[in-house]
């Protein structure tokens, strides 16, 4: 058995892999019993399906058979369907619904498959060659099994130790196929034990592994054998070149110009490294480059070349030379290995992206949803929200509910991810209010009441909108979230402006007392001083009310004694009263001719702080300031010390153009990205940094060896003024590209219009298309998967081993 | 002819006349009446809709009137509602008139007649249009006016002229012997005086199959003759061509049940009638001289050379059914309506904006406005010709009201899911497909872009001054498309793994499917004129196909939303993610620039919020990290890398990676 193996070269090898290309229908001999053991010749492999001849033509399992007939003829095993008849009676015809597939040799059974094992193509083939391969291919399922093989093979071969998750996946074919061919050379080893796996070190045990032992050299057997991984995607081809490097020498000594010297390694798509020595430290250079050989083991070929072999073609202070197929060698001057072996490894990477090595890889990824909210929100399709505390309206119902009650409406669409993400934060805040809001939280589903929705004036989902009896709808205008849109309804429950009655009543306003349970949503509020007489002034401002309905408590004063209050805070009328009931302030901001844009500003500004914390949500309205943030970065609250040296600068009028914040990583745990983003690794806490997002985007962080004080701080900003400094980190300004090519479906229907012939389509496509259209002319449209197939076609043959493939000669293998 | 003149001058002047008070007259007059124009729809007849008095013959309509799509979007619902007109009165839909999956025509002169009342459209009844004629005039809108005279010699002015008369004269056919030929509108459709006659029906549309199948159970046999082979809606896509629910016959003659259908140029025919009152089928040429007196037993028939002919038997009646042409004769040659070609003979000239090619303000509308789209789409009826007139009441709306085409405005990152609300509800795309199509006009530097509904796609070259937009900035073209090998009269539409479910083939898409055009530029009229055939655009930059679906639902995210959201963003050149607020942060703090979510949306601090399953979810998928439990451990030294520019450098592995 073992010896016929030896009839196989690699180049059968490269045509069972062509012919994976192309797609054929092959016809499933269809033989009674009786027949079907007379065809059977000895030594010749053959997979017989058993079932019954009244049962359907067609199933699944008939169609996987049909495809794996193709590949398994290039192994030399026959495939044949035996229709099972009343008049001959055969051992292997079982009941109805037990049928099965049988693998002979000659005519000894050799193993029996169920259907379901064999449940794909890929099954198929892999489930027969290892029933062929029983004695190449061990299957091991402890450490010691593998230890056992291990140690016998040490001095005599090296062996190949591949885990695949399961037995008739792909790859477990893949290492099959490999097996097939090197299985006389090299010992198989085969698990599907992540144990086991996991017990000789490997990192990232989810995915599929193939290990080559260099055992054959080992000759003390106390030693392990060096072990190398294959670190490309588990297909038969990558398995075959990856045997193929191992099996290359580790180092080659060459005297010629390297543009002359080729390998294997050049053939199989991988680039040579020459490493330049000279006869005086030719002993050292040489242990040097068969290290880097063993770590580029299956990347590249290293190769060591005396300089003083050439005659001067290469520069002085080169050492290596890297060289690819069709590409100009590249001179380096490298000192250390790690960075050459890096740059070596890249290389091979870059490469493989280009050719786009395996196109189902490529065209999954643009498949791959890359859109945060969209896959979330996918993935939780499934859950149940607790809609029902939420109305649903209907175009029949939205008018009644909306004039009968107050209520805040949601308008969304429920295929649009943004709205379903938000609609969880909507049923969230109805958990919140459940039993305490008399605010009536409904929703009408865009996608089935668009007319609704346009005749409110939505045109884009999600939006929210409040209805109060005898007021014009408000939009909601703030975070898509539970918290923002919880205080907008909060500070609702009243109506703006408050009209303030007295003077007691004022005082009691702003002091926080007259509506203490809104300052839990609200830090400040104000309060309008207009004289009776002012109208105009006062429109503006109950104007500029409506832009921020939701954001601060707004209340107007405007009775005959303003004047009180207009002296005490000293505010010439008309004024604006910023209170901030919590720290006890109270600050003055004269209107007179300011416009409804100024007030609006100026009611937004109030609302931010000296010195805030920074969080997601708030954000947004410092960089609005557009000046560089001075941002602590904190792992909880901040020092009282650092706290007190900001205020006093910011007293001093210091740190006018910048806005001192803070940051607090427990709170915004995302800071941790940032600063990640910033120094590579999170640094040491607490850390003091200027962000200077709008002009240059520089990072610039604070000496960690000094402590934060007043002194040191302006001494810091004065360097930083003076350009003393430098920036730890600059901003990309790079733009946001698409992540991700689309289809291009231009060019392929280019490429199937007849009148535009694809030039790069290879000879042997031509070929098909001919036979193709002699067989029928009345086909003028292309079958589905054609022109799919004719890019891949053009694709694989870019391959190194295009011209193996039209070799025009079909095999006969026998077992 | 001095008195023409003061007759004039005095005459009634509108600025809109509409000729027919038919389904498309009282569209039209529905439009104007809501933009308060001033119009009026002359009608021959006491009421609206007089063709469905008589129209079909066997009062089925075969439009049809789904009640029920298990879908409440009521713009959705129009998709299978082939006999409703547009309104904003939902009581004017068609299903609160019949309950009928193929209604009664009756139930549509009903309609129409509601739909005119309760709309207080203004019909003039009774008020017959004998000629219609052109009086220069350099103040005129169009540089003249509309002169129409009605049959009692009253004369009105208009500056716009909309015809929507439909097609009302009967196909003749000329050849020795059609005197013995009956027509479709007069024949009986009383089965009963059919009983054992061997009938012969010359064509092979809607009517002609319609009469068989009334008479199919009574006769001894029926044979259909005509020139084309039969064309079967279902093979077609085409709505006009033969439905199914008219095609007995096809199985009778199938089944070998004596029914047949026969192929031949009705042009080279004669009938003669036998000594027995019978008619036989001979060819004009065999006539040759004898023409003198043309009898069955002295004309030389076809089954003396070929004794198996198959129209040897002898028939009791002939059945012509051959359709219907518009009507030119009321029309002046100065209007240039009509030209020699054989198939304007049929519908009047007109250009792909429904304006007549040879008088500018006179526009066709409804069923003679068919040549824009004949047996390709649904212009011809109904329910698609309901939107083509709307697309001609906008672009008039543009012409003389300065009101331009209307229009929504959204941010950049609304596009992707403008464009899937649209080909997931819109009716006109659906039923005008290949037709009409939505405009998606960018504005500089493709931050925000303008939605434009069912635009003519023919037109496109002309679209700036026919919606007083503009499209500087490069636009898409949203259609709906049929694969293009797909249909055809005698395809097999049912063939093995005719549908497409990979989004990689998307353009290999058979069924009904959206099709996006990109353009940097906006077509010229040349491009557009010499585009390649089967196209029914330029080439465009850039296409994408939506694969089809099965249930006409594009809305999954992987399969619909994720391709089309990688082809805008590589026509735009831009990243038009969705992300949440904190990632948002994130970006804010560590780059320059922001994804143009982050920018609409989080730095105008409507930033959209993470749930905590959300969050789960995102951290299982990869694609959110969980900052909170991140540990010290910081092994990955790939940022600089992540941040170096290059194509694929922001791409998900890297902002991955990036942290």
């Amino acid at each position: 058995m073992a010896s016929s193996f030896s009839v196989f070269s690699i180049e059968v090898f490269l045509v069972i892999l062509s012919c994976v290309s192309k797609s054929s229908e092959d016809s499933l001999p269809e033989l009674s019993p009786q027949k079907y053991f007379s065809t059977l010749q000895p030594g010749k492999a053959s997979l017989a399906y058993f079932c019954q001849a009244d049962s359907p033509g067609t199933s699944i399992f008939l169609e996987e058979l049909k495809e794996a007939i193709r590949p398994l003829q290039d192994y030399g095993i026959s495939v044949a369907k035996v229709n099972c008849i009343k008049e001959e009676i055969s051992r292997y015809c079982g009941k109805d619904d037990l049928m099965k597939a049988y693998l002979f040799r000659g005519n000894v059974l050799l193993r029996e498959f169920p259907t379901d094992t064999l449940f794909d193509v890929n099954a198929i083939v892999a489930h027969v060659l290892f029933a062929l391969l029983f004695n190449e291919v061990k299957y091991i399922t402890t450490l010691e099994d593998l230890q056992n093989i291990e140690n016998s093979m040490k001095g005599r071969a090296n062996m190949i130790f591949s885990y695949v998750r399961a037995i008739g996946t792909p790859e477990h074919r893949a290492v099959m196929e490999a097996a097939f061919v090197y299985g006389t050379t090299y010992q198989f080893a085969l698990t599907t034990e992540i144990a086991l796996l996991e017990s000789i070190g490997s990192e990232n045990i989810e995915r599929e592994h193939l290990y080559f032992f260099h055992c054959e050299i080992v000759l003390d057997l106390s030693q392990d054998c060096r072990r190398t991984l294959m670190e490309q995607p588990f297909t038969t081809l990558n398995i075959h070149v990856f045997v193929r490097t191992m099996k290359a020498p580790l180092l080659t000594e060459v005297a010629e110009d390297p543009q002359h010297v080729t390998t294997d390694h050049l053939q199989l798509g991988l680039p040579l490294l020459f490493i330049v020595s000279q006869q005086a430290t030719y002993d050292a250079d040489r242990r040097t480059a068969e290290w880097i050989a063993w770590r580029l083991l299956g990347k590249a070929g290293v190769l060591l070349i005396l300089r003083d072999s050439l005659e001067g073609n290469i520069p002085q202070r080169i050492n290596v030379i890297l060289k690819r197929a069709e590409q100009e060698m590249e001179y380096l001057v490298l000192d250390d290995i790690d960075s050459l072996i890096f740059h070596v490894e890249n290389n091979v990477k870059s490469e493989q992206m280009e050719e786009g090595e395996d196109e189902e890889m490529e065209s999954q990824d643009l498949d791959t949803q890359d859109d945060e909210v969209a896959e979330t929100v996918y993935r939780d399709r499934k859950k149940q929200l607790p809609l029902e505390l939420t109305v649903e309206l209907t175009e029949e119902t939205f008018d009644a509910t909306v004039m009968n009650s107050d209520s805040i409406v949601l308008f969304y669409a429920d295929w649009h991810a943004v709205s379903m993400a938000f609609l969880q934060s909507y049923v969230n805040v109805a958990v919140k209010l459940k039993g305490t809001s008399t605010m009536l939280l409904t929703r009408i589903n865009c996608a089935d009441w668009s007319n609704v929705c346009s005749k409110q004036n939505v045109t884009a989902f999600p939006a929210v909108k409040m209805y109060k009896e005898g007021e014009n709808p408000v939009s909601y205008a703030g975070m898509l979230g539970t918290e923002d849109l919880l205080k907008f309804i909060q500070l609702n429950r009243i109506s703006y402006p408050v009209n303030i009655a007295s003077i007691q009543e004022a005082e009691k306003y702003l002091s926080g007392k007259l509506y203490e349970d809104l300052f839990t949503y609200a830090s400040v509020s104000v309060l309008g001083l207009f004289s009776p007489a002012m109208t105009t002034a006062k429109e503006k401002f109950l104007e500029a009310r409506n832009y921020l309905k939701g954001h601060v408590i707004i209340g107007i004063y405007s009775e005959a004694d303003v004047w009180i209050l207009s002296s005490k805070y000293a505010a010439p009328l008309p004024a604006l009263l910023l209170a901030r009931p919590k720290e006890g302030k109270i600050e003055c901001i004269p209107l007179a001719g300011t416009h409804v844009h100024g007030i609006v500003q100026i009611m937004a500004r109030a609302v931010l702080e000296i010195f805030p914390e920074i969080t997601v949500e708030n954000l947004p309205a410092y960089l609005r300031l557009q000046k560089p943030l001075l941002i602590l970065f904190s792992n909880g609250s901040i020092s009282h010390q650092y706290r007190k040296a900001i205020l006093t600068l910011v007293k001093q009028k210091q740190l006018d153009s910048l806005t001192p914040c803070w940051l607090n990583l427990k709170n915004t745990p995302v800071g941790r990205g940032v600063l990640k983003s910033y120094f590579g690794s999170l640094p040491p806490l607490p850390q003091l940094l200027l962000v200077n997002v709008y002009s240059g985007g520089q990072v610039f962080a604070f000496p960690s060896d000094q402590s934060i004080t007043e002194y040191n701080l302006v001494s810091w900003l004065k360097n930083l003024e003076a350009g003393l400094e430098n920036p730890i980190k600059n901003l990309s300004a790079q733009e946001w590209k698409p992540p991700l090519p689309a289809y291009d479906f231009l060019s392929m229907m280019d490429a199937a219009e007849p009148q535009h012939p694809t030039k790069k389509v290879p000879t042997c496509v031509k070929e098909t298309d001919k036979q193709e259209s002699e067989k029928g002319e009345q086909e003028p449209e292309p079958t589905r998967k054609e022109p799919v197939q004719t890019l891949r076609i053009k694709h694989w043959n870019r391959n190194y081993w295009s011209k193996e493939a039209e070799k025009p000669f079909r095999h006969e293998k026998e077992l | 002819m001095g008195c023409r003149g003061s007759g004039l001058l005095a005459a009634p002047h509108r600025d809109y006349c509409v000729l027919g008070a038919g389904p498309a007259g009282l569209q039209m007059a529905a439009f104007l009446q809501r933009a308060g124009r001033d119009y009026a729809v002359f009608e021959r007849a006491s009421a609206p809709g007089s063709f469905f008095t008589r129209y079909p013959r066997h009062r089925k309509l075969i439009s049809i009137n789904k009640q029920y799509t298990g879908k409440a979007n009521a713009e959705f619902n129009l998709r299978h509602d082939w006999n409703s007109l547009l309104s904003h009165d939902p009581q004017l839909l068609f299903r609160h008139y019949s309950r009928a999956y193929f209604p009664d025509a009756g139930d549509m002169v009903r309609y129409l007649g509601d739909f005119a009342r309760r709309l207080g459209l203004h019909v003039l009844y009774n008020t017959t249009i004998t000629h219609v004629t052109l009086d220069k005039d350099p103040q005129a809108w169009n540089g003249h006016r509309f002169v129409l005279t009605d049959h009692k010699g009253q004369v009105y002015q208009c500056s716009v002229l909309l015809v929507a008369t439909g097609l009302s004269v009967p196909t003749l056919i000329d050849f020795p012997g059609s005197e013995h030929v009956e027509g479709y509108e007069s024949v009986s459709v009383d089965p009963e005086d059919f009983v054992g006659q061997s009938v012969l029906i010359l064509g092979r549309g809607n009517s002609a199959f319609e009469t068989a199948e009334n008479i199919m159970g009574v006769t001894n046999f029926i044979h259909m003759l005509s020139r084309s082979r039969v064309r079967l809606s279902w093979s077609t896509h085409y709505v006009g061509d033969v439905r199914a629910i008219n095609n007995g016959l096809l199985d009778t003659y199938q089944l070998k049940s004596l029914d047949g259908l026969l192929e031949a140029d009705l042009k080279d025919l004669a009938l003669v009638k036998d000594s027995k009152g019978k008619f036989h089928v001979t060819l004009k040429f065999f006539l040759g001289e004898t023409n003198a007196s043309w009898s069955a037993d002295s004309v030389r028939l076809p089954e003396d050379d070929s004794d198996n002919f198959a129209m040897r038997v002898g028939y009791d009646r002939v059945i012509r059914c051959l359709g219907w042409k518009f009507n030119f004769s009321i029309f002046d040659q100065s209007l240039r309506l009509s030209s020699e070609n054989e198939f304007n003979k049929k519908y009047p000239l007109i250009k792909a904006s429904y304006e007549s090619k040879g008088s500018r303000g006179l526009f066709v509308l409804g069923t003679a406005s068919h040549s824009v789209d004949y047996r390709k789409s649904a212009g011809g009826f109904i329910h698609g010709f309901r939107y083509t007139v709307r697309a001609v009441h906008r672009l008039l709306e543009h012409r003389h009201h300065g009101v331009t085409w209307p229009t929504t405005e959204h941010p950049i990152t609304q596009l992707t899911s403008s464009i899937i609300r649209r080909v997931n509800e819109a009716s006109g795309l659906y039923q005008m497909f290949s037709v009409l199509a939505d405009i998606i006009l960018l504005k500089e530097n493709a931050t925000t872009f303008e939605h434009l509904e069912e635009f003519p796609m023919q037109m496109l070259a002309q679209l700036e001054p026919l919606t007083g937009r503009t499209a500087q900035h490069g636009l898409f073209v949203i259609s709906m498309e049929y694969g293009k090998n797909f249909s055809g009269p005698g395809k097999d539409v049912f063939f093995y793994e005719r549908s497409v479910g990979h989004t990689e083939d998307a353009w290999l898409s058979n069924f009904l499917h959206p099709v996006i055009y990109y353009y940097k530029q906006l077509p010229t009229e040349q491009e557009v004129r010499f585009r390649s055939p089967h196209w029914p655009l330029p080439r465009p930059t850039a296409i994408h196909h939506i694969v089809e679906d099965f249930l006409t639902d594009w809305t999954a995210p992987v399969g619909h939303i994720l391709p089309l959201r990688r082809f805008l963003e590589n026509c735009l050149d831009t990243d038009l993610r969705n992300f949440y607020a904190e990632s948002c942060f994130r970006f804010a703090l560590t780059r320059q620039k922001l994804p143009p979510f982050c920018q609409q949306g989080y730095l105008q601090m409507q930033g959209l919020a993470i749930t905590e399953s959300l969050q789960q979810h995102g951290v299982e998928s990869k694609l959110l990290q969980n900052y909170a439990a991140a540990t010290e451990n910081s092994s990955q030294r790939t940022s600089d890398r992540a941040l170096a520019p290059g194509p694929r450098a922001q791409s998900l592995d890297s902002d991955k990676e990036e942290l």
